[in-house]
């Protein structure tokens, strides 16, 4: 836990250190893995959007937010990993359901599961995972972050010293961000409550908690 | 080798563990009930207070048919009593017994580790509440979503409260840094984290999810023979699970009040035993709670409560730091 002072810089020394050691097509056991992981995360996502039946869409994305988990753990970011099991499988999956429930998903295909946007959707997704990869590819190129040294770069506690060193503002930005959602939240549910109040309009309300 | 096989021996450990305790659990629910309420029940089987009687209703069980209903989604239906059960056998891998390495494995985040994964069992009860194609399941499936959404976040808040205190996410961590002033310290978020997990697990007096008189079973209807077994039984090793870490956050795990650490696990065992007779004690005596005054409860009085726990634990810790 050396330098968590300057937490970025001493990780690239890492990287610099390590990028020798390593290459792209000598992979072990844990990058086999990941990558495997990785297919079954990405063929999840896709019957997620492509399926018909409307519950097992929702239990899909549960398949592929734990995938994500999973990927998580194995870069050994277990907090990280943690928290999205917590968070969109026990909480975001759980209320999708709810609204799912509320409104009565069918057993079987649903026959308006379909969208005519289904070409810009596709269009869209496309274009932002190239954006996101190509960013990404491009930031790191070839530099190697070991994951073995003696300094987990993923436990709590490097993770939370990062976050309230490096990132706070950000962090705190996004803190009021999620506050004025609540808020917007509680003001949107009370307005309504005097009419008549509709089912999808509760789901989304607690999708904003 | 002898690596493995001290992997192999933990996760053995654990397996019995989660095969024995909830049965026991189940057991004493019996007997507790039976006396509380001054009715004998089985008295006969295997002879002394009919201890075999458990023995016999889980042959029953294995014995009846397997039905699934003809409207119902087949896979979801088969799928949900394991869904519902494996991730407490999880649970109870990182749930510390005794002190040094007496634990199944040591999470480094051992806090979130366990409550992210007690959410994933409520995912069980949802997909069996949707797939069984029962108006009653699906109500039981609602509620249970409802009272999940309601009472995981004063769950959390409580356990961050006491992660504050002991300065770290993990469990052996906490108990390690635990005193006996935590208890008074503490006593509210305790409070807090028993009552919000009793609801998660839909233990009466929360267990509108399942109210039998109203809506038969709730997601479990349908269910028979085996896999309505599993249900039973993912409900007894929550009680495990939830007293073994109410024990480990709170109660400071294998700590005795004499300080006789030598026999940690004992007390550990102890304590979660008495919490576990505190949960079949509520069973008995509290009414069910309607299901607005279980969202009023959650949201007007618990959260609040935690809230001002961590305010609390906050204070304490900056001033005597």
């Amino acid at each position: 836990m050396t330098g968590t002072g300057t937490g970025t810089v001493s990780a690239t020394a890492t990287l610099a250190a390590n990028a020798d050691a390593h290459g792209f097509l000598s992979p072990t056991g844990v990058e086999i893995v990941f990558l495997l992981v990785g297919l079954v995360t990405l063929g999840a996502a896709v019957v997620t959007v492509t399926t018909r039946q409307l519950v097992h869409a929702a239990l899909w994305l549960v398949v592929a937010l734990g995938g994500l988990a999973v990927e998580y753990l194995l870069l050994t970011a277990e907090f990280i990993a943690w928290v999205q099991v917590l968070i969109y499988v026990g909480s975001v999956v759980v209320l999708l359901l709810f609204g799912l429930m509320l409104t009565k998903a069918p057993i079987g295909r649903s026959p308006d599961a379909d969208s005519g946007n289904r070409w810009a959707a596709l269009g869209v997704a496309v274009a932002a995972a190239a954006a996101l990869v190509w960013v990404v590819a491009d930031a790191f190129r070839t530099t190697w972050i070991g994951l073995d040294g003696d300094a987990p770069q993923g436990t709590t506690k490097v993770s939370g010293e990062i976050l309230f060193r490096h990132w706070v503002l950000p962090f705190e930005a996004l803190s009021v961000l999620l506050l004025a959602a609540l808020v917007g939240a509680v003001v949107l549910s009370r307005k309504k409550s005097a009419a008549k109040q509709s089912p999808v309009k509760k789901s989304r309300e607690g999708a904003q908690r | 080798m002898s690596d493995t096989l001290d992997v192999v021996l933990r996760l053995l450990a654990v397996f019995v563990a989660f095969l024995v305790l909830p049965l026991v659990v189940g057991q004493t629910e019996h007997k507790v009930m039976a006396h509380m309420q001054g009715r004998l029940g089985p008295m006969y089987a295997g002879g002394f207070h009919g201890w075999a009687q458990l023995v016999a209703d889980g042959v029953k069980f294995a014995q009846k048919e397997d039905v699934v209903p003809a409207g119902a989604d087949r896979r979801i239906f088969q799928m949900a009593p394991a869904v519902a059960l494996l991730p407490y056998l999880l649970v109870l891998l990182a749930i510390p017994v005794g002190p040094g390495n007496a634990v199944g494995q040591t999470v480094d985040a051992g806090i979130f580790f366990v409550l992210a994964v007690m959410g994933v069992g409520v995912l069980g009860s949802l997909m069996a509440g949707w797939a069984s194609a029962n108006k009653f399941s699906l109500l039981g499936g609602i509620r249970t979503a409802g009272q999940l959404i309601a009472y995981e976040l004063p769950m959390l808040l409580a356990a961050a409260s006491v992660a504050m205190a002991a300065g770290t996410v993990s469990l052996p961590g906490i108990v390690d840094a635990f005193h006996w002033w935590w208890v008074p310290w503490q006593i509210v978020g305790a409070v807090v984290f028993f009552v919000a997990g009793l609801a998660e697990l839909q233990r009466p007096p929360f267990d509108m999810p399942v109210a039998d008189s109203e809506i038969i079973f709730g997601a479990y209807t349908e269910y028979t023979g085996l896999r309505f077994a599993l249900f039973l039984l993912s409900e007894y090793a929550g009680i495990v699970v939830l007293c073994g870490l109410t024990t480990v956050l709170f109660l400071g795990g294998w700590h005795g009040p004499f300080g006789a650490d030598g026999m940690g696990w004992l007390w550990t065992l102890l304590k979660t035993a008495v919490l576990a007779f505190v949960v079949i004690w509520l069973r008995v005596t509290y009414p069910r709670l309607r299901e607005d005054q279980l969202q009023k409860l959650a949201w007007t009085v618990l959260i609040p409560l935690a809230l001002a726990q961590i305010a609390l634990t906050g204070v304490v810790k900056v001033v005597t730091q």
